[in-house]
């Protein structure tokens, strides 16, 4: 086991460096820059921005040196949206607010997702079946900032019983919440169902059948363990793009947090911050992949990720 | 009693009673030649011969069953039919902006006073969805931006399409290393944050194509690309560089599974080439999931264009499309709901309705009888 | 104790209801089966032998439907138990085993922990009594190491271990009736050969009856005292086992009978199949189904669905070549009243 984990996070290292170095020459190769389009600079100001910033030297140089700050924690500062601060800072000052927001959305889309997808299995054919397949599919179609919006106009004016900017109180979280896990858990429902439908009709369900079990123990005990793994695979890139935030959600609703920073950042091309940010959106995406490799064995017996014999 | 003799077989022969074949069969009457062996011509009429359908047949059959795919069929039909035919009903174009129409209410609202008495001569039914603030009429744009949706949508999946299925092939084809590197390639596109991706290129397309179309103004894809606006054209190279390796190892699964089969052996042994092998033999099996694939596709490519239009990176004005229109929407939520809600409703049936359809789709190309 | 019966299939009629139309598995089949005895099922693919056997069970899912008849096990109407009586009912006084044991086993659970969920869903009784129980099974079946088996999971053993503990996990309550569909089918020849003796091993032990659905007519003279011999969902012959092989009467058991591969025969002899492709059970012809691939199809046969005859004690056949009386009266030209 110990083996397998030393290779992992060395792979992880790798992957991270591709990562960067990829993401790097993009923003680099990619017309535009960050202070084109600001009103026109002459010349000698650009001149001087870029090399108090270092983005005159070759693109080489600028990628070893942006690694090797990154493996001193220097993450630089940022050029264009909040100048010269620096970007460490940004983040953390950023991340909790997006990463609240999305736990308790995940908490949502999975607590209401799973337990929707059994009911709709079990009663397959049945009209309860068909009202949530109707309500799941309309959660995958509609964007979200038509939701988003929709919600905001619906409870935050009309009704006026919730707050619409900002996160003041815990009322405040409950739109904004909603908002950010119903397609998760529209998603969520969708693929359980499938997967509950798959595994009802396997022939080790028949056996329990035969035995006598009662049909709650089936679902819950027999077929809910080996219908939740397709599941898990999704729940691991969800957690790592729902807590590093959403910019639809954070931008109706007046939210400071890192997504909607992100976006911004990549418009304007505040290159620190689209390296920094990118990079820590990988480095979580591995680790929840990593994760969920490690719950699968839990789960499922007969996966064996380790690769070791026996 | 004599015992009968059928070729090589004695059959014993005894006595039943009457009674018992009575109870079993009180109706039956029996007739001179019952006991004659039957010739083999009635044999085979007895046998009744179902009408062999062929796949496609039989597919579509399937698909009328379901009633919420047709449903989306006809959706769709019908949105066609508004997006393209739509404009010739309207005195309007899109862009058409109407001095002393600004702001116009959609026919089911009432005009306040202060309206009216600012606008002589109006009439409800003169703009049935309402104007915009410039004056446009919201019908007539509804329709472009369902055009300019559709399109987007289906463009991006034929690029998606081509790109896919022939490098998918290709690799499934060719097998071997050559497709152990192919698949690399996708594994390392995979974990491209796609996001990144369009947004550096939908932001920068701008300058870029400025520059090209101040070389050459006078090229029929200048006037593309003015009309259709850089960020768009940035979509689509953001398609065709990244949204096609799902469908590549969709095909690349199929074509493994029919590699294998006998009749890509036959057309090897008759001495065909690896090319007509992929495209005669193999690709024509895989239109099923090729049809489900792009049918899944489009409604991706219209919900990524929404989001562009949200950020403010959609078509250019006057372009619309129904993202753009619900983005344009959102500052005047309160007091224009409307003019979120159409655009709204109309994009999420469209995305919907692709949705379900791939579904249908993909149950009634299913060879497999599903229960 | 003799004359009563453990199992009763009364004109058992079995539907599926597909989109395509109505399926006709089983189209009136009746049978008994009393105490300590053997029955065998036999018939190919499509014949409606596994479906009549998820009727007697309860285990038939829809669009399958039981359409008419009865099924009475030691008296009471099997077909109109509740759903809580069913389940109590299942495992308990009747089991099933199925083919495939690759795939019939939860393959995220021990074997010891089915083997406990089945002892303990009817009776209430501790772990530790319930372990006991299963290593008890356990051993019974022939399985060695019974505590290290015990912890190990279902892709852990091999297929004949694997149905080794279906067949604990189906006689761990003592049933009476044990229904077994084909299952030495999907494992080799010499594990098959070690469940049947297995098999009877246990029958004899246990004395409980067995239903055993099969297709290989060599499993069914191992182990069987009666025989069913079924086509296009009817029985076309029933009888002891030694009455069905030495004296067949319907031409399809002896079309059986004679396809098997002798291994005395030289290699130059062909193999003897059956002509002609089975029945379409969605429309299924008028008159007896087997007619078309007959070799002594009469026109009657093609006419009229052949009644069930009684050829001797015990032995009974549906056929038309055995009704001698309406052959006499056809040739005098007599109609039967």
């Amino acid at each position: 086991m110990i083996r397998f984990l030393i290779r992992r996070l060395t792979m992880s290292v790798a992957t991270l460096l591709i990562i960067a170095c990829l993401t790097f020459l993009l923003m680099n190769l990619v017309p535009g820059g960050p202070f084109l389009s600001e009103k026109a600079p002459s010349p000698e100001v650009l001149a001087a921005m870029e090399a108090k910033y270092g983005l005159d030297k070759p693109l080489g140089v600028q990628m070893v040196t942006w690694i090797s700050d990154f493996a001193k924690g220097d993450l630089g500062v940022s050029f264009r949206l909040q100048k010269n601060r620096p970007v460490a800072d940004i983040i953390t000052d950023l991340f909790p607010t997006s990463a609240k927001l999305g736990f308790i959305a995940l908490g949502i889309a999975v607590l209401l997702g799973i337990p929707l997808g059994c009911v709709a299995a079990y009663h397959r054919g049945h009209w309860l079946d068909s009202m949530l397949q109707v309500i799941t599919t309309l959660g995958i179609a509609i964007p979200s900032f038509v939701l988003a919006s929709i919600l905001l106009v619906i409870f935050g004016v009309y009704w006026n019983i919730l707050p619409t900017l900002g996160l003041s109180s815990w009322q405040s979280y409950l739109l904004p919440c909603f908002a950010l896990a119903f397609y998760p858990m529209s998603y969520i429902a969708r693929l359980t169902r499938s997967s509950m439908l798959d595994v009802i009709h396997q022939e080790y369900i028949r056996t329990a059948r035969a035995k006598g079990v009662s049909p709650t123990k089936i679902i819950f005990k027999h077929a809910l363990r080996n219908s939740v793994i397709p599941v898990i695979t999704y729940l691991g890139p969800l957690t790592a793009g729902i807590i590093t935030g959403s910019f639809v959600i954070e931008s109706v609703f007046n939210i400071p947090g890192l997504g909607r920073y992100y976006i911004q950042s990549i418009i304007g091309r505040d290159y620190p911050i689209i390296m920094a940010t990118t990079v820590f959106y990988a480095a979580l995406l591995i680790s929840m992949n990593l994760l969920v490799d490690i719950i699968y064995k839990f789960i499922d017996p007969r996966i064996d990720i380790t690769g070791e014999v026996e | 009693m004599k015992s009968r003799k059928y070729g090589h077989i004695t059959l014993p022969s005894f006595h039943i009673d009457a009674e018992c074949l009575i109870d079993q069969k009180p109706d039956l009457k029996i007739r001179q030649d019952d006991f004659e062996l039957a010739n083999s011509a009635s044999k085979e009429s007895f046998i009744e011969n179902k009408p062999s359908m062929s796949y496609w047949q039989d597919a579509w059959r399937r698909l009328k069953k379901n009633k919420v795919a047709m449903i989306a069929l006809y959706c769709i039909i019908f949105l066609i039919l508004f997006a393209f035919i739509g404009p010739f009903f309207s005195d309007y174009t899109y862009s058409q902006q109407t001095r002393g129409h600004e702001n116009c209410p959609p026919f089911w609202q009432q005009p306040d006073a202060e309206y009216l008495a600012t606008h002589e001569n109006f009439s409800k039914y003169d703009h049935p969805f309402g104007t915009d603030n410039l004056g446009r009429d919201m019908m007539v744009r509804l329709m472009k931006g369902t055009q300019v949706s559709m399109i987007i949508g289906f463009t991006a999946s034929l690029i998606v399409l081509v790109i896919g299925a022939l490098y998918g092939s290709i690799s499934g084809y060719v097998g071997g290393r050559v497709d152990d590197f192919m698949m690399r390639f996708v594994e390392l596109l995979y974990s491209v944050p796609d996001i990144l991706i369009v947004l550096l290129l939908a932001s920068s397309m701008k300058p870029a194509l400025t520059a090209f179309i101040n070389k050459n103004p006078d090229s029929g894809f200048s006037d593309f690309v003015n009309v259709l606006g850089a960020p768009l054209i940035g979509i689509f190279i953001a398609f065709a560089l990244l949204y096609w390796v799902g469908t590549s190892r969709i095909i690349r699964g199929q074509v493994l599974m029919l590699k294998g089969q006998e009749f890509v052996m036959a057309a090897n042994a008759l001495g065909a080439s690896n090319s007509r092998i992929i495209m005669k033999h193999l690709l024509p099996n895989c239109i099923g999931q090729l049809i489900v694939t792009t049918c899944m596709q489009v409604p991706s490519a219209i919900f990524l264009e929404s989001f562009l239009s949200f950020l403010g990176l959609g078509v250019s004005a006057p372009l619309t499309s129904l993202g753009s229109m619900a983005a344009d929407a959102i500052g005047g939520i309160y007091s224009y709901t409307f003019r979120l809600i159409i655009p709204s409703v109309l994009l999420s049936v469209l995305i919907l309705s692709f949705n379900l359809l791939g579904d249908g789709l993909r149950d009634a190309l299913d060879p497999r009888l599903k229960r | 104790m003799n004359d009563k019966k453990l199992l009763e299939v009364k004109d058992l009629h079995v539907s599926f209801f597909t989109p395509v139309g109505e399926v006709k598995a089983v189209g009136g089949i009746s049978y008994d089966l009393g105490y300590n005895e053997v029955m065998g099922i036999v018939g190919e693919s499509g014949s409606g032998k596994s479906v009549e056997a998820y009727s007697i069970i309860g285990l038939l899912q829809s669009p399958g439907k039981v359409t008419g008849g009865e099924v009475l096990f030691e008296g009471r109407n099997v077909l109109e138990f509740s759903n809580k009586e069913m389940q109590a009912f299942r495992g308990n006084e009747i089991s099933m085993i199925f083919q495939n044991p690759m795939t019939c086993l939860n393959p995220v659970y021990t074997v010891g922990d089915q083997l406990i969920e089945a002892v303990c869903c009817h009776e209430s009784i501790g772990k530790d009594e319930a372990k006991r129980r299963a290593l008890e099974m356990l051993t019974m079946v022939g399985i060695n190491n019974v505590e290290q088996r015990f912890n190990q999971y279902p892709h852990e053993l091999s297929g004949g271990m694997r149905q080794r503990v279906m067949i604990a996990m189906g006689l761990i309550c003592h049933p009476k009736l044990l229904i077994a569909d084909e299952p030495t089918t999907a494992l080799d020849v010499t594990i098959q050969a070690q469940i049947l003796e297995l098999m009877k091993d246990l029958q004899q032990k246990t004395q409980m009856s067995i239903v055993f659905i099969t297709h290989n007519l060599g499993v069914v003279a191992e182990i069987c005292d009666r025989v069913s011999v079924m086509y296009a969902g009817r029985i076309v012959e029933q009888g002891k086992v030694d009455d069905i092989f030495y004296n067949p009467h319907h031409p399809y058991t002896m079309g059986l009978l004679r396809s098997m591969p002798n291994i005395e025969e030289t290699r130059h002899e062909k193999l003897i199949p059956i002509d002609g492709t089975p029945v379409d059970m969605l429309n299924p012809p008028a008159g007896c189904p087997f007619g078309p691939r007959c070799e002594f199809c009469m026109n009657i046969c093609l006419r009229e669905n052949p009644p069930l005859i009684q050829v001797s004690e015990g032995h009974r056949a549906s056929c038309w070549l055995y009704v001698e009386q309406a052959q006499i009266a056809c040739e005098r030209g007599e109609e039967i009243e």
